[in-house]
């Protein structure tokens, strides 16, 4: 199965944070706010894609989209798709 | 006098907390700016009267998320806490939003563990209950062991029991709270604390993981901490479960205390953001606030600025009449007084800058031009946080160059600053304003636009033009390594503070006169000295000149007189030495005076122009700029300065890297002659070029 990061949200959905790979993002990232098991909502994306403006654990930030594709994240469910199943 | 005792308060905090606006009220007028020693970052510093016997000398450190700096700036902070000089604070004033207190929260914690008495300050609190926020503060104080104020610094409230708080800064608990070494991993920071005694734990950590930032450390105790940092990999993971344990530290701690209503803290935000961020009209919003820039630069300041410019030419001619003829009378009347006209008539324009620089800052709008032209500025080599120096440097490069370290990629911090200065300074400015009124016609195209606000526009987009081609051209050709990340708050919008902005103008206008007008007073001073001496021609110009001319009247021979001495005084000799290499460019060599000046700062151009023309008309009553106007070319008998030497002018002036300061900024801040030599070759190069063409093409 595909891994699902960040970057594959649409605006206005929201996932859980899965997994981040610590090697490989600045500790900056983790001090604004973004950790694992926070959840965290796609509130805008940028005219050219990029960067995404998100909202984490109460911080509103905006990264790149490069950094946001290592974010491995579960998409939860919006509340249509709730109320059909 | 009675002694008076003083309490020296170090304040700290996320940037957007409304930091400046406490250190405002705090201080009022009291505040002064000086340098961090060595390093050009700019020290607010102020004193407070806290009762008759005991003030507060209050430092206002720049903003940080975390003690962990990812910038210079940031660095600040960190070696504020370390370095145990005079400077240390004895008591923190920790200041944070209500709005986004978890994360402010972070900050706190890491100042608490330094076990130096430390103040939480809540601000905004006016605001709290629009956002639907409450606040358990009895609560909040137990399970942080501290003193929590809530205060609002722009209504003014909650400041006297701030002093308060402060002349009791010795009651403060100074115990740590989140008890996080030992569940990072407790053996290890027994070993350390066993080894640092005589400091703090989280101080000896902090040593530990940040080394790198402290080239100046005393050897033993750096052979101390290297005994701790044979695994970096290991200490990064250890940082990153500190940070991971804080946020829940804070999180249990803020669920007994703290709740707030999304939806009603985010709505005007959100509607806001969907407008100003949008791809349409984002971008038509942030060119009309371009626009508005630059029309007031050009449109509003020209009252002031014209009414300054006669000011000084009545002033001198005063000078003139009323002091006793003489050499010194002389030295103020051309030298000194036009000099400090040539400070004086860029008050308006900066002011108005920084003005507006500022509201988009405090409004919280900057953040969202940054989020909307990151993508595009990364293909120029840069990142959406250049657009801040690029920006700026429309005041001035100096200030523009500082402000590009806040960018955390060595490669887009280097590129915006070797292309800022090509950005339209207010330094080029009179230039413009001066030559376009002399060349472009006062018209009006479909009867609204102006030609001569039409053509400073176009010179704009042509300094921006320049910066944005170079910045592609470094970025293909540049081999630089580092690692860029971008990681930015996206501020909640916010009224700009009125007192905030108007301290801002005022400081930084302040610091631009007394710091660009001692160069430029300097040079001013000097260029009348070389213009009034000369060699032995110049001593026998009087006699030269009545012997050739015979049959002249005393007001025709003074005039002569007065431009043969020009000729053959130190700096005609030095105009005329490189007249062969500018005539291509269609100057003379009195042109030639003002561009060899104008490599030490641009806006000394207009002064110079002025001082050597004043040197040569002896009434002294007309301003620069119908002196200028009247100037004649001796090869063709017409206007000096036509359409092709005006435009000429304007392209070398746009492209030249004309200002000693911004390069002396740039060696230093890239700590290397390597770059600002390329900015001064390569920009004057092609400069020239430009320049070449334009005449050509236009003669």
């Amino acid at each position: 199965m595909n891994i699902i990061t960040l970057a594959n949200l649409s605006v206005g959905e929201k996932g859980i944070i899965k997994d981040i790979p610590f090697d490989s993002v600045p500790l900056k990232l983790l001090e604004m706010g973004c950790l694992p098991g926070k959840e965290v909502e796609l509130l805008q994306v940028a005219p050219l894609r990029d960067p995404l403006y998100i909202r984490v654990n109460g911080s509103h930030l905006a990264i790149r989209r490069d950094m946001a594709e290592l974010i491995e994240i579960t998409k939860s469910k919006n509340l249509c798709e709730k109320l059909k199943s | 006098m009675r002694e008076t005792e003083v309490i020296k308060v170090a304040l700290v905090g996320n940037p957007n907390t409304g930091k400046s606006s406490l250190f405002n009220q705090l201080t009022g007028l009291n505040q002064k700016v000086s340098n961090y020693p060595g390093i050009t970052v700019e020290k607010k510093s102020g004193t407070a009267k806290l009762n008759d016997k005991v003030t507060a000398s209050i430092i206002d450190l720049p903003g940080t998320y975390s003690i962990n700096p990812t910038s210079l700036d940031e660095n600040i902070v960190l070696e504020a806490f370390l370095n145990e000089s005079n400077d240390y604070p004895d008591v923190v004033v920790v200041v944070a939003d209500v709005e986004n207190l978890k994360r402010n929260l972070f900050l706190f914690t890491q100042i608490k563990d330094l076990e130096i008495p430390a103040i939480l300050v809540i601000n905004m609190v006016d605001q709290m209950k629009r956002k639907g926020i409450s606040l358990d503060i009895a609560k909040l104080k137990q399970e942080l062991k501290s003193e929590v104020l809530l205060i609002s610094a722009r209504k003014n409230l909650g400041l006297a029991e701030l002093r308060t708080a402060i002349l009791n800064y010795k009651k403060v608990n100074t115990t740590t709270i989140a008890n996080i070494a030992n569940r990072i991993d407790a053996e290890f920071f027994k070993k350390v604390k066993s080894s640092f005694k005589e400091m703090s734990l989280y101080k000896a950590w902090l040593l530990i993981t940040q080394q790198h930032n402290f080239p100046n450390i005393d050897p033993a105790l750096k052979k101390r901490i290297d005994k701790f940092r044979d695994k970096p990999d290991r200490l990064k993971k250890m940082q990153n479960k500190e940070t991971i344990l804080r946020y829940q530290y804070i999180n249990d701690i803020l669920k007994k205390t703290y709740s707030f209503d999304a939806e009603n803290a985010t709505g005007l935000r959100s509607k806001l953001d969907k407008i100003l961020t949008h791809k349409i009209f984002g971008y038509i919003i942030f060119a009309s606030i371009l626009l508005l820039i630059f029309q007031s630069i050009f449109d509003w300041t020209q009252v002031p600025m014209d009414f300054i410019d006669s000011s000084f030419a009545k002033l001198s001619a005063f000078a003139k009449n009323q002091l006793p003829p003489g050499v010194f009378t002389d030295l103020i009347a051309e030298g000194l007084i036009p000099g400090i006209g040539g400070i004086a008539i860029f008050i308006p324009q900066i002011a108005i800058l920084f003005l507006l620089i500022s509201i988009l800052e405090e409004t919280g709008y900057m953040s969202r031009v940054v989020f909307l032209m990151d993508k595009i500025m990364r293909r120029f080599g840069m990142s959406g946080k250049s657009v801040i120096p690029l920006i700026s440097g429309t005041a001035c490069a100096i200030p523009a160059v500082m402000a590009a370290r806040n960018i955390s990629g060595w490669k887009e911090r280097l590129v915006t600053i070797l292309v800022t200065p090509f950005t339209t300074c207010s330094a080029r400015l009179p230039v413009y304003a001066i030559i376009i009124a002399l060349v472009i016609p006062n018209d009006r195209i479909l009867g609204i636009f102006s030609l001569q606000g039409f053509t400073l526009m176009a010179l704009y987009l042509l300094g921006f033009g320049a910066a944005m081609a170079s910045g592609f051209l470094l970025n293909k050709t540049l081999k630089v390594r580092g690692k860029s990340f971008f990681v930015i708050e996206m501020p909640n919008y916010q009224l700009p503070s009125i007192k905030n902005v108007v301290y801002t103008v005022v400081e930084k206008t302040k610091a631009f006169v007394f710091g660009a007008g001692k160069i430029i007073l300097a040079i001013s001073i000097v260029l009348w000295m070389l213009a009034s001496n000369g060699p032995e021609s110049f001593k026998k110009a009087t006699e030269t000149i009545q012997k050739e001319n015979v049959n002249l009247t005393e007001k025709q021979l003074n005039q002569q007189i007065a431009s043969y001495k020009l000729e053959n005084s130190y700096i005609g000799i030095a105009g005329k030495a490189i007249e062969p290499a500018i005539k291509p460019l269609g100057y003379d060599w009195k042109i030639g005076i003002a561009l060899i000046s104008s490599f030490a700062a641009r806006e000394v151009f207009i002064s110079t122009l002025a001082t050597i023309y004043s040197v040569e008309d002896e009434s002294n009553t007309t301003t620069i700029k119908e002196r200028m106007a009247a100037e004649i070319n001796q090869d063709t008998g017409k206007q000096r300065f036509d359409l092709p030497v005006g435009m000429s002018l304007l392209i070398f002036y746009a492209f030249a890297m004309q200002c000693m300061s911004t390069l002396a900024i740039v060696k230093r801040e890239t700590n290397s002659w390597k770059w600002p030599i390329l900015q001064l070759f390569g920009m004057t190069a092609l400069a020239y070029l430009a320049s070449l063409l334009t005449f050509t093409l236009l003669n």
